[in-house]
């Protein structure tokens, strides 16, 4: 039997860890709502400041989304071609880009030999850290004169020369996210599958890779966000031009670039129209993980 | 006990690497005060064309003068209204002033540049006129051979909108930016027009005298070169002025715009490509 | 006709990976063949000079500033907050909202993060160009990366562990510090790699947020440049690949250095832990 005073000090200690738990419960709180808070700012600061052309002003919304003019210096902000622009490149680079990423990350989680994947996997990891800059570099450097000399285009900075350094520059974020799900799937789903006489690639492709979908569907949302994120690199190789693509070989602009290339010049209502340029991005974005997280979570299910 | 020591290396590693840069950033800190002395700081902000040469009369006047100066290239009409807004004393500019600024800041022109209309290294076309440059930039001709050269399609290349060289470009040749042909390439800066031209057969550009050198061919205007000699004589005619905009200025500011202006600052601005006032 | 898929299909996955390893190969290559005569002592530890041929030295010192600053403030935030989504937090509304607000942080362009900065840190609380205001946007791009990374970590540490922790009496916090976050170590410093790898890769965010001033930052209210964003201004400015290939090389080292830091402690972590 333990003493009274014994008991007491367990009751004592016992509080003071329940209170523990509480305090860091509700801390651990407000770390997660932090982003909820960052994410109010963000959208509240960048609408605030890209609706005024047309709350204050009177430019209308609809000329600005299907405007095909975009000449700030004689009041004409119209973004259409930009957003076709947009769409396109972020698009092309996805075909592109996931079925590589993905099948690379197979290969590297359930077929590489060990010493093989052990080389390669923290070298691709390695590789999802090299700044997006130097993509746009190498891009202008190789990519565009290829297309110009080999496919003889009058012009290397085109839609696929976004395209190809776009679908590039995921590739690491891809794979490297993707390995890490695909080698979460328990081992017991890979015997249980084996042992019911499936080959092993029919594993892979029927029990492994749909086991481990929600984090191969964070590793698109990552490589998506970093190609529709991308605007430096993206400079250097689209030519920037103000039309509507109606080819691979266009030079086009999409809307991260527009923002990036006139930002430093712009003042005024010019300026506002770059918020506003954001303010479309930003719904772009808002609506594509709103149906990725519907996608996810039915899978989930 | 072991996962306790192992936390406390983390933190101890962590530690380390704040107290490391720190020392780093202190020592920096220090070194930087030996040199630039408890001077204030001069803000200069604007064009990425006078930027290159801002910066190299800075260095030179730091040497021998107490003060600290602070360049930022975020291009001339950003520049000009942070003069007028106070965020930078003063403003860098490529272009005039517009109306709604004049009343605000007063301009000092600290040189000349020059602006060439500049074509691939292997291009046979090396004379224009004036006209023709404006068909071509505005897309009434299209193919090299209809002004002397070979049949294959031009490829027009000009910088942003709101571009103080631009700006300065298109009102000496004549055309709006609604009139610029619509599939030209954008180039966000000098150098970018300079690599895109010299990578590309097909193109054309512009770009301020600064930037020129044997990867780009550069074209005569109705047959007069462009040298800086010919800008002083105003035989040229594709040129503009390099400004530095603001309000009042400081004693420090007035001073290191004196030195600008100063036969010696003239000096620099003429061995950085950019055309002096003052003939030598 | 199974077999034979079956083949296609592995055939692919070779394919894949061989395609994947090929183009890295040939960047990183290629980056290296330009720039590898630029490299030297004066080069990385030189001051910079705007009459060319100067050094790197300030701009490698804003890169370090403006990592340790974001990474600071993100890290313990981010893996806090992950620990909540993972350990604490039952499914619900609440839940849903912050799910879907670290989401939309990760998919949101950095010129919009450059945006916001401009407005809220540089000119609202008047933080001015600087390396603060540059790092306390960091700290916002990087923070979904931590979050979603260390959820990822503490998702596949086993149930039973937090169980025997549990049943052993341990509370829920015991748990957590002693059990569940050690073993998810590894993980999340995968995911601080990751971060690092993104402020230092950043340059749309901090072109608007630090400005380029090329000089030795005096502090942390400084306007100044980092190595990828003078990467960029060369190639923009001056056209000089060899000298943006050059900042690259450096680049690649730093993130290579670190990989192999990270990939040493967690190897560390991990035989401690069995």
């Amino acid at each position: 039997m333990p003493n009274p005073s014994e008991v007491k000090q367990t009751n004592k200690s016992n509080r003071l860890k329940y209170i523990m738990e509480f305090i860091s419960e509700k801390l651990f709180l407000i770390c997660a709502l932090i982003s909820v808070l960052s994410l109010f700012l963000i959208i509240g600061f960048v609408f605030f400041k890209g609706s005024n052309p047309f709350i204050a002003d009177g430019y209308s919304f609809i000329d600005f989304i299907f405007g095909s003019d975009w000449i700030p210096s004689e009041d004409k902000y119209g973004i259409f071609p930009m957003i076709v622009a947009s769409i396109y490149a972020t698009i092309g680079a996805l075909v592109i880009g996931v079925p590589i990423g993905l099948l690379t990350a197979i290969f590297l989680s359930e077929i590489a030999p060990k010493p093989i994947a052990k080389i390669i996997s923290p070298a691709v990891q390695l590789l999802a850290g090299i700044p997006s800059v130097l993509y746009g570099v190498f891009g202008l450097a190789i990519i565009v004169p290829f297309l110009q000399n080999n496919l003889g285009l009058v012009k290397g900075q085109s839609l696929i020369a976004v395209i190809l350094v776009l679908a590039i520059m995921m590739l690491p974020t891809i794979v490297t996210v993707a390995e890490t799900a695909i080698r979460a799937v328990p081992k017991t789903y890979r015997e249980g599958s084996l042992a019911l006489g499936a080959s092993p690639i029919g594993t892979i492709f029927k029990v492994v890779v749909p086991a481990a979908k929600s984090g191969i569907m964070a590793a698109i949302v990552l490589g998506l966000g970093r190609a529709i994120g991308e605007t430096m690199a993206v400079i250097l190789v689209a030519g920037n031009s103000l039309i509507i693509p109606t080819s691979l070989t266009d030079s086009v602009r999409p809307l991260t670039t527009n923002i990036a290339l006139e930002m430093g010049y712009a003042y005024g209502t010019h300026q506002e129209m770059l918020f506003a340029t954001g303010i479309v991005l930003f719904s772009f974005i808002l609506i594509l993980n709103f149906v990725l997280a519907k996608i996810s979570s039915k899978g989930g299910k | 006990m072991l996962k306790l020591r192992k936390w406390k290396s983390i933190l101890l590693l962590l530690s380390l690497t704040l107290i490391l840069t720190a020392c780093n950033g202190g020592e920096e800190e220090g070194e930087g005060q030996a040199s630039t002395g408890n001077g204030s700081t001069i803000s200069i902000s604007g064009s990425t064309s006078v930027g290159p040469l801002a910066e190299k009369l800075a260095a030179k006047y730091m040497e021998n003068a107490d003060v600290n100066i602070e360049i930022n290239q975020i291009g001339s009409s950003a520049g000009i209204t942070n003069a007028i807004s106070g965020v930078s004393e003063i403003g860098m500019s490529s272009r005039n002033l517009e109306s709604g600024e004049e009343e605000e800041v007063t301009p000092t022109i600290i040189a000349f540049d020059g602006i060439v209309v500049v074509t691939h290294a292997n291009n046979k076309v090396k004379d224009l006129t004036m006209d023709e440059v404006k068909k071509i930039f505005t897309g009434e001709i299209t193919n090299w051979k209809d002004v002397g050269g070979k049949d294959m399609e031009i490829v027009v290349v000009s910088r942003e909108d709101g571009s103080g060289s631009r700006d300065a470009f298109q009102e000496i040749v004549d055309y709006s930016s609604g009139e610029l042909v619509r599939s030209s390439i954008i180039a966000s800066g000098n150098g970018n027009i300079k690599t895109t031209v010299a990578t590309n057969e097909h193109a054309i550009g512009f770009i301020s005298f600064e930037y020129i050198d044997d990867t780009i061919s550069t074209i005569n205007i109705n047959g007069v070169e462009p040298t800086a000699k010919n800008v002083i004589e105003e035989k040229y005619p594709l040129s503009r002025p390099f400004l530095f905009v603001h309000k009042d200025l400081s004693e420090e500011s007035q001073a290191f715009i004196d030195f600008i202006l100063s036969e010696a600052g003239q000096e620099i601005a003429a061995e950085a490509g950019a055309i002096p006032i003052i003939e030598e | 006709m199974r077999k034979f898929k079956d083949n296609l299909l592995l055939g692919l996955l070779w394919f894949g990976a061989f395609l994947t390893v090929a183009i890295l190969l040939i960047i990183v290559g290629y980056i290296f063949y330009k720039g590898i005569g630029l490299i030297n002592l004066d080069f990385i530890f030189g001051d910079y000079s705007p009459v060319g041929g100067g050094g790197i030295w300030p701009m490698i010192i804003t890169t370090i500033y403006t990592i340790v600053i974001s990474l600071v403030i993100a890290t313990p935030v981010g893996i806090l907050a992950a620990v909540y989504l993972q350990e604490y937090a039952k499914q619900g509304k609440l839940v849903r909202m912050i799910r879907f607000a670290t989401e939309s942080l990760t998919g949101i362009p950095s010129i919009i993060y450059g945006l916001f900065g401009a407005v809220f840190f540089v000119t609202t609380l008047a933080m001015g160009m600087s390396i603060i205001s540059a790092s306390l946007t960091l700290t916002i791009i990087v923070l979904p990366v931590i979050i979603r990374t260390t959820e990822e970590a503490l998702k596949t540490v086993p149930a039973s562990y937090r169980e025997g922790s549990l049943a052993l009496g341990s509370t829920k916090l015991q748990t957590l510090y002693k059990v569940i976050l050690p073993s998810a170590m590894p993980g999340i410093l995968s995911g601080i790699i990751l971060s690092m790898g993104r402020i230092i890769g950043e340059s749309a965010a901090i072109f608007l947020t630090a400005g380029t001033v090329a000089a030795m930052p005096e502090g942390i209210f400084s306007s100044a440049r980092t190595l990828t964003v003078h990467s960029y201004l060369v190639t923009q400015e001056s056209g000089d690949i060899e000298l943006a290939a050059a900042i690259g090389i450096v680049l690649i080292v730093m993130i290579l250095a670190l990989n192999f830091a990270a990939t040493f402690i967690s190897k560390k972590l991990n035989k401690a832990d069995y």
